[in-house]
């Protein structure tokens, strides 16, 4: 290391590893992980959240994991808190819906009616 | 694959003991048994500063705080929280103020009060990995200060700070460099002052282990400041864990070039070497721990000349504690206005604490300067516990002394606690209920000094030695009126004629407690009695009417002196009793007292 720009770079680069440590607030992500959640394959879906936030850069997410929510038919189950406190339930969730939910929901900020709990029961 | 999850783990000296290492390999082992062991980091921290929680271990993102985590629970956290998302209830820390369970971290009373700058990083990061001290700001203020500051201005920007030194003396720390800066000799010395030897305190220790890249910081900044190539960290050989961590942290800063030559491309050469201690007292004494580096016997020396004039080596060499040196980059990262704003206008910043004693929750905390004993003693540290009464906190390990209740009020700062009697020491903070007996607690720092007086001035000595003499000859019960004069006067003078701050600090304890408790030393001499009942030959045990006769006391008596049958009022033999205390540590219902209200109408009939 020679300089301090060498310094504050390897200091973003490492803070990134660290940030799950130091959130405050912003916008929680909860996957349902009962069993009910985990046999429906939560776990794939959990792991795809953590890496697809950590692709798009996104800051302020809290990702975590919660008991079984009651509506064990619609699992995988995501509720996605905003900061202001709107929550969004997303069921039957996949993989491959979770490429799409942080791109519409979490960059655009645009809520997926179509894979929402409430529409999908309808 | 990418961790969903962290999970922290204490590993200072404390949690360590109480078998952290298992359980991170367990940690490791459940959690590759489960296929999670890609998905969630496990960190190896040092002291969360809730020592009387310990183990503890901390999960994000959720951030569930559990204490006193066994090996045995390790499979449950990693099935129910880590797989399930359910975190394990019965392991969740509860609040010891209310009792109240916390849900998470920063809810604890125990850290809302508290300011951390030197335990910045402790209980946060990994030691052993410098990338996360440098996420955390780390080597910035070196780089800035190589780079942006020149040498007169680092010592500048630390003296308008008014960090002073928090190994006890509490010396301006920018005008101690400034004096090293002034000499022109090529060689000059930098050394950092770990031998923590206070009975009670190690908040050094806490920072060695969980952050020892700010200690490596801040001694090149120190190096910068004064002209120094060269440090030393004088380390007692007692902290294992701290010099293997602060050996990993001096090769891995090498490896970073942060220490060498040439660092951040400045011309700056700065190299640190690790010494190690026996673990004698007298070595936190800057000229003796200067000859224990040299190689000879651990002594003090006549002052001055001072370690800035002529040192180690005979070159000027400027001594810093650890905690001082822990509060060094926060300086130059912030500025010193930001610095000098907290705390009270003569101590500006924050101390550490270590509490210990008849307290709740034991352990390290960091407040600003200004706060009242009361704050740091029933607001953090949770009170007394086993609804006891406060009776006296020692401040300054066996070189302070004691404070009483009406004093609690009094904001904490270097003058304030010297005012009072006492000092502020490196910060260790024994509390003492109704159950510590005064005369008994100094006979114990005495004692300890006397132990490691290293003999070179007589008044040390000879001196300490004849006053511990009289202190027994009161616990033994034979002590009279003209002792407690003898006793003063001959403390007056080791604190006046004492080559060195231990023989000179050494009376304090006594002469405190001869102040504040004077009545009972006098009911030792005059009454016989030992009010607190913890002087064996002073003092009865009895069986009150709390009594459930449960028989334990009679089982665990050395001497079959407890006599009685189950489910009846036990009794004790006074004739037979040798005062050993083992049927009162016995007794589930506090049913066996000595105090001397209790046992005196029995014992006068």
């Amino acid at each position: 290391m020679k300089s301090l720009e060498d310094l504050k770079k390897l200091r973003d680069q490492s803070l990134k590893n660290m940030q799950m440590r130091y959130q405050v607030g912003g916008t929680r992500i909860q996957v349902g992980m009962g069993t009910c959640g985990i046999a429906a394959g939560a776990r794939p879906v959990l792991n795809k959240f953590v890496e697809e936030i950590n692709e798009h850069e996104l800051k302020n997410i809290v990702i975590t994991q919660v008991g079984c929510m009651g509506e064990c038919a619609f699992e995988p189950i995501v509720e996605i808190v905003d900061q202001d406190g709107t929550s969004s339930i997303y069921c039957k969730v996949t993989e491959r819906m979770v490429n799409e939910i942080v791109e519409e929901h979490l960059v655009n900020h645009k809520r997926l009616d179509r894979y929402l709990l409430s529409s999908v029961k309808r | 694959m990418l961790e969903r999850m962290q999970i922290l783990m204490c590993g200072g000296t404390g949690c360590l003991s109480s078998h952290s290492k298992e359980i991170r390999t367990e940690f490791d082992k459940a959690l590759s048994e489960m296929g999670l062991r890609d998905e969630v980091q496990l960190v190896m921290t040092g002291c969360f500063g809730l020592c009387e929680k310990g183990p503890v271990v901390i999960v994000y993102p959720d951030e569930t705080f559990y204490s006193h985590v066994t090996v045995a629970d390790i499979h449950e956290i990693c099935e129910e929280h880590v797989l399930k998302g359910r975190p394990v209830e019965r392991l969740i820390v509860k609040d010891p103020v209310d009792k109240q369970k916390v849900k998470n971290f920063g809810e604890l009373k125990f850290y809302a009060k508290q300011k951390r700058i030197a335990l910045r990083n402790c209980g946060n990061i990994n030691p052993l990995d410098i990338n996360e001290y440098i996420a955390k700001d780390g080597y910035l203020a070196l780089g800035k200060c190589l780079t942006e500051l020149k040498p007169l201005e680092v010592i500048d920007w630390m003296k308008r700070s008014g960090l002073r030194g928090r190994g006890g003396g509490g010396f301006p720390t920018g005008q101690k460099w400034e004096f090293a800066s002034k000499s022109n000799d090529p060689v000059k010395y930098v050394i950092c002052n770990a031998d923590e030897g206070d009975p009670g305190a190690f908040m050094d220790r806490a920072v060695l282990e969980g952050d020892p890249h700010s200690v490596l910081e801040a001694m090149a900044i120190c190096g910068y400041a004064i002209g120094a190539h060269q440090g030393y960290i004088y380390c007692r050989a007692e902290y294992p864990v701290a010099v293997e961590r602060l050996n990993h942290a001096i090769g891995q800063a090498r490896e970073y070039s942060l220490l060498g030559k040439n660092i951040f491309n400045s011309g700056f050469d700065f190299d640190i070497e690790v010494r190690l201690g026996a673990g004698a007292f007298v070595c936190g004494e800057e000229t003796a721990l200067m000859a224990s580096i040299e190689g000879f016997r651990g002594m003090p020396r006549l002052k001055p000349p001072f370690p800035a004039v002529k040192g180690l080596w005979g070159h000027p060499t400027n001594v810093n504690n650890v905690e001082t040196f822990a509060n060094v980059p926060v300086v130059y990262l912030k500025g010193p206005d930001w610095f000098k704003a907290i705390g009270t206008a003569k101590s500006s910043g924050t101390k550490v604490f270590a509490l210990g004693g008849k307290i709740a929750n034991t352990g390290l905390l960091e407040v600003p300067m200004g706060t009242t004993l009361r704050e740091v003693i029933f607001d953090i540290g949770g009170g007394i516990p086993n609804k006891r009464k406060f009776k006296a906190v020692q401040t300054g390990g066996p070189s302070g002394g004691c404070i009483t209740e009406k004093s609690l009020d009094t904001p904490i700062d270097f003058d304030n606690l010297i005012a009072l009697g006492s000092m502020m020491g490196s910060g260790g903070m024994i509390v003492m209920d109704e159950d510590n007996c005064m005369v008994d607690v100094a006979r114990f720092y005495l004692d300890f000094t006397v132990d490691e007086s290293c003999g070179k001035c007589t008044p040390c000595r000879e001196g300490t030695r004849r006053m511990l003499d009289i202190l027994n000859k009161i616990c033994r019960g034979d002590g009279t009126l003209e002792d407690l004069d003898t006793l003063e006067s001959l403390g007056n003078m080791v604190k006046d004629t004492s080559l060195c701050g231990l023989g000179q600090t050494a009376p304090n304890p006594v002469l405190s407690t001869l102040k504040h408790f004077r009545e009972e030393y006098v009911a030792h001499v005059v009454d016989k009695i030992c009010p607190a009942g913890v002087c064996p030959n002073l003092t009865n045990f009895v069986i009150t009417d709390k009594c459930i006769g449960c028989t334990k006391c009679m089982k665990n008596c050395p001497v079959g002196a407890i006599s009685g049958t189950v489910k009846q009022k036990h009794k004790i033999d006074l004739d037979k009793c040798i005062r050993c205390g083992a049927c009162k540590k016995a007794c589930p219902v506090n049913a066996i007292s000595s105090k001397p209200e209790d046992w005196r109408a029995i014992v006068r009939g």
